[in-house]
């Protein structure tokens, strides 16, 4: 168990510098033209050149990332271009924004999707072509225009939610709901879409095992063959799905904060891909590719625990 | 989710397996009949179709020129030249979504191109030759896969600057690991067919039988993955056209969609008018997608059902006398004339146990023989009420003392079940949950049938473990079940079964998963088990070996009825039906020292 997590974190380290890498070669084989960029087109050629050398763009690109790299390891990612914010700063005040509603999100589709899912395999029939054609549907609707929907129709005509804005759970707890409330529901959609349809599929797959036949010949009553042991059986399958999902979903997010103006990763993300501040894009690039590593490690870890042979691989 | 998700679903691919077989190309053909024969289908070709006509003549049908900005009629509603009213630059919305089909079909299919042309050569190549290639692209695949799309997405627009086909050919190289395992999973289950193996004897070519063979298996699922894609890719490209990251001196829907959102309070329908374009093309792609799957998927799996099971012949049953003098205890199971059927898809029911009638008695172990399909596991899951998803009683009575088990409620069946009547399963390791120890799925029935504390229950339990000659209880006891092997597997079983030491217990073909050296010790096992516990016991096997052994009394079963049925000794001494007569007739050609009457008292099986 010990080596195999070990080896996952190295595997995990290894795509970390491996994304890093492509990125940082991508976005800093500009060179010159940045500074010019940053200066606008009234700027000397000296003070493009004096500015690229601040910068250190002058020098060639991989010694440019060692560089990188070096304050990285230190928690330095850099200033922003245009402002001169700290990168790892503006990364860890936005972060928790939005973690709180890829999270929200995240928990509704796997709350939704067990009842869901379970729910139309256990009962089939009517109950479960409704429940296939309902989230084929949600997989289909783009979420944001889910978003805009609610905001349309909740915030704005029925005015039952702020449409826009976000109050940190700190400040006032009930605000705080209020206002991730309508996002984490256009997030969720796709979530619960996807998800139920796994959950339904390893739930009736489970239900065909012959175990659940033993387990109900000796007395055990269905739903709790169901909730115990064809739940645990059924979760491995559903867990990969859920752990896409969340990755997806923080994607997702960078539309759904622009629609609620919540001030998450993904709006400092727009705002420096729009004006070409590539310290930040970096920074939010590595703080994603950090997230997926943590996330897939979770998930080996829950997996772990919820299916013994993997555990003894 | 589609553009939340950087990927489609798993769950949403179209499986391959499905196709590997039979002639894809007729196939094909059938499958666009039958799609026009599913009205969900038509109705999003239909949309798709008028799309793309109208995108492709948008500069002949669109009312005016979309760029065209009229200062004066600024948020016009919609009416007379402005059929969707004009945005808060004054452009005609009508004329802006229909050239803006054009742009968001035309990026959506080059998302797709790129992504079918390098999804599916890298998945021929590596699935096909293998090697370090095979490594390579699945490790790419891998990290390419990781990352959320949008992010991806908004490094290539930093790095690349504002361009919408750049950003759509980018997306593409993203998704193209969706085609590549589709591919490469096809690839790899054909590589090694027969078919293929003497395609390249016979001297074709690699690239002949990739075309030939390998092509024609993945070109559906290909399809169908392509247009799920689409929307995806539609969808995508909406949301950065809305994030205001694309072109934007082209008219899109994500455009539109961007310019309605900034006067929401003011014209709604503006954000109303590309929501419902994006909303249903996104739609109509995924639903044909599912069409398509579903109808191939039945097409898989219709002929397989076809001709599984043969009429039911009615003909009297052989039943021979009671021997005199024999002891006969207390009956406990009488079951009469029971029927077992399924529900078809059309709405039919077939019928696959018909007119079954036997008792068992107190400490007798009754045996019901018959080949496979003979309906003699289907009769043993009947009386325990157990049957398949679609399967039930249609008719008969099954007494068990006194009370009618066929129309009995589920709750007073669950009371019944285990601490009366248990049951032992054919295949012992899929018989246990292979997520829970050996000990806890011992411990959880005696705790809830009899109320025993955990300490109790898992002494119990240690117990029974070594009263079926499992030599290390404790450890067994905390094993998983893919920690003991079959024979400790089936003792576990057995000791579950007689956990709530049980009137009647159901034993389905106990030792036939077995080597022939642990049959003899389950088989005498369970005839100890029978005389201390003096339990009745169901035997289905198709072995005579085993009712000789074993059993009091047997009951032939051939397609879904008992053909002959009495005392053992009578029925192996004097077969009268042809059926019970070719069945000896087999034992005899395949063993021939066995004689017609063996010892019952000794334990030589098979």
């Amino acid at each position: 168990m010990v080596t195999f997590i070990v080896r996952r974190i190295g595997a995990g380290i290894v795509m970390l510098v491996v994304i890093s890498t492509i990125a940082f070669l991508m976005l800093y084989a500009g060179g010159g033209d940045i500074a010019r960029h940053i200066l606008g087109q009234q700027a000397t050629q000296d003070q493009v050149i004096a500015k690229a050398h601040d910068l250190g763009l002058d020098q060639p690109v991989f010694s440019q990332y060692a560089q990188w790299l070096g304050n990285a390891l230190h928690g330095n990612l850099g200033q922003s271009w245009f402002n001169g914010q700290d990168v790892t700063a503006a990364m860890a005040s936005r972060f928790p924004v939005t973690f709180s509603i890829v999270m929200g999100a995240t928990l509704l589709s796997a709350l939704l999707a067990v009842v869901l899912g379970v729910w139309a395999a256990s009962r089939r029939g009517v109950v479960d072509k409704v429940v296939q054609v309902v989230s084929l549907l949600g997989f289909a609707i783009p979420g944001f225009l889910v978003a805009l929907a609610l905001v349309l129709v909740l915030a704005i005509n029925l005015k039952l939610f702020k449409p826009t804005g976000y109050t940190p759970l700190t400040d006032d707890p009930g605000a705080w709901l209020s206002s991730i409330t309508l996002p984490v529901i256009a997030l969720a959609i796709g979530g619960i879409a996807s998800v139920t349809q796994q959950v339904r599929g390893s739930v009736i797959d489970a239900l065909r095992q012959d175990y659940v036949r033993t387990l109900r010949s000796r007395g055990l009553s269905r739903s709790r063959v169901i909730f115990k042991h064809v739940l645990r059986n059924a979760g491995g399958p559903a867990l990969a799905v859920l752990a896409v999902q969340f990755i997806g979903m923080f994607g997702g997010a960078v539309i759904i904060e622009q629609i609620f103006a919540i001030p998450g990763l993904g709006q400092v993300g727009v705002s420096a891909t729009t004006q070409g501040d590539i310290p930040l894009v970096m920074g939010l690039v590595l703080v994603t590719a950090a997230l997926v590593v943590v996330v897939n490690l979770l998930i080996d870890l829950l997996q772990g625990w919820l299916n013994p042979k993997v555990r003894l691989s | 989710m589609t553009a939340i998700a950087p990927l489609p679903d798993p769950q949403f691919t179209p499986q391959v397996e499905v196709l590997a077989v039979g002639d894809v190309g007729s196939r094909r053909t059938s499958l666009f009949r039958r799609l026009l024969r599913n009205p969900m289908a038509v109705v999003a070709m239909v949309w798709l179709v008028l799309l793309a006509l109208v995108s492709v003549f948008s500069s002949v049908i669109a009312p005016g020129d979309p760029s065209h900005g009229d200062p004066i009629n600024t948020l016009l509603p919609p009416g007379g030249h402005f059929p969707l009213g004009t945005d808060a630059a004054g452009h005609n919305v009508l004329s802006q979504l229909i050239h803006g089909g054009l742009f968001s079909l035309a990026g959506a299919l080059l998302t797709l191109v790129i992504a079918v042309a390098i999804g599916v050569t890298g998945g021929l190549l590596a699935g096909y030759f293998g090697g370090w290639f095979d490594a390579v692209s699945s490790w790419l695949a891998g990290i390419v896969m990781a990352l959320p799309g949008i992010i991806v997405l908004l490094a290539a627009r930093a790095a690349l600057g504002p361009s919408m086909w750049l950003s759509m050919s980018v997306f593409g190289v993203l998704v193209s690991p969706a085609f590549f395992r589709l591919v490469y999973a096809a690839v790899t289950a054909v590589r090694n067919e027969l078919y293929v193996d003497a395609a390249r004897v016979s001297g074709l070519s690699d690239s002949r039988i990739i075309g030939r063979h390998i092509l024609t298996v993945v070109r559906a699922p290909i399809i169908i993955q392509a247009s799920m894609m689409l929307g995806i890719a539609i969808a995508i490209q909406a949301g950065l056209e809305f994030l205001g990251l694309g072109d934007l001196n082209l008219p899109t829907w994500g455009g539109l969609l961007r310019n309605g959102f900034a006067e929401i309070y003011d014209a709604p329908l503006l954000t109303l008018w590309p929501s419902l374009v994006i909303g249903l093309t996104c739609i109509a792609l995924t639903l044909l997608g599912n069409a398509m799957r579903d109808e191939l998927e039945q097409s898989g799996a219709a002929p397989k059902k076809r001709g599984a099971v043969s009429e039911i012949v009615r003909e009297p049953v052989v039943t021979h006398a009671e021997e005199a003098g024999a002891k006969i205890g207390e009956t406990l199971l009488e079951v009469t004339d029971l029927r077992v059927g399924y529900d078809q898809r059309d709405g039919t029911v077939k019928e696959v146990v018909s007119d079954v009638s036997f008792s068992v008695h107190r400490g007798e172990v009754h045996g019901i023989i018959g080949e496979s399909g003979s309906g003699k596991t289907q009769s043993a899951f009947a009386i325990m009420r157990l049957l398949p998803e679609g399967g039930r009683i249609i008719g008969g009575t099954v007494l068990f003392e006194g009370a009618d088990l066929a129309s009995m409620s589920e709750n007073e069946m669950t009371k019944l079940r285990g601490r009366k009547i248990a049951y032992i399963p054919q295949e012992p390791m899929s018989n246990l949950d292979p997520s829970f120890t050996v000990g806890s799925q011992l411990v959880e029935p005696l705790r809830l049938k009899l109320g025993l504390s955990t300490a109790e229950a898992k002494a119990k339990a240690l117990d029974l473990l070594a009263k079926v000659g499992i030599p290390n209880p404790e450890r067994t006891f905390k094993a998983y079940p893919h920690e003991v092997s079959g024979g400790m597997a089936q003792r576990v079983l057995i000791a579950g079964a007689i956990s709530c030491e049980p009137d009647l217990l159901i034993a389905d073909e106990p030792t036939t998963a077995l080597d022939v050296t642990v049959q003899a010790e389950v088989l005498n096992l369970l005839r100890d088990l029978n005389h201390e516990l003096d339990m009745g016991v169901i035997l289905v096997t198709h072995n005579f070996g085993v009712v000789a052994d074993l059993c009091d009394r047997v009951s032939v079963m051939r397609n879904g009825r008992i053909v002959e049925t009495g005392p053992v000794r009578s029925i192996f001494a004097s077969p009268e039906h042809e059926y019970t007569k070719s069945l000896f007739a087999a034992i005899l050609d395949e063993a021939p020292a066995r004689g017609a009457l063996p010892e019952p008292s000794q334990g030589g099986a098979k």
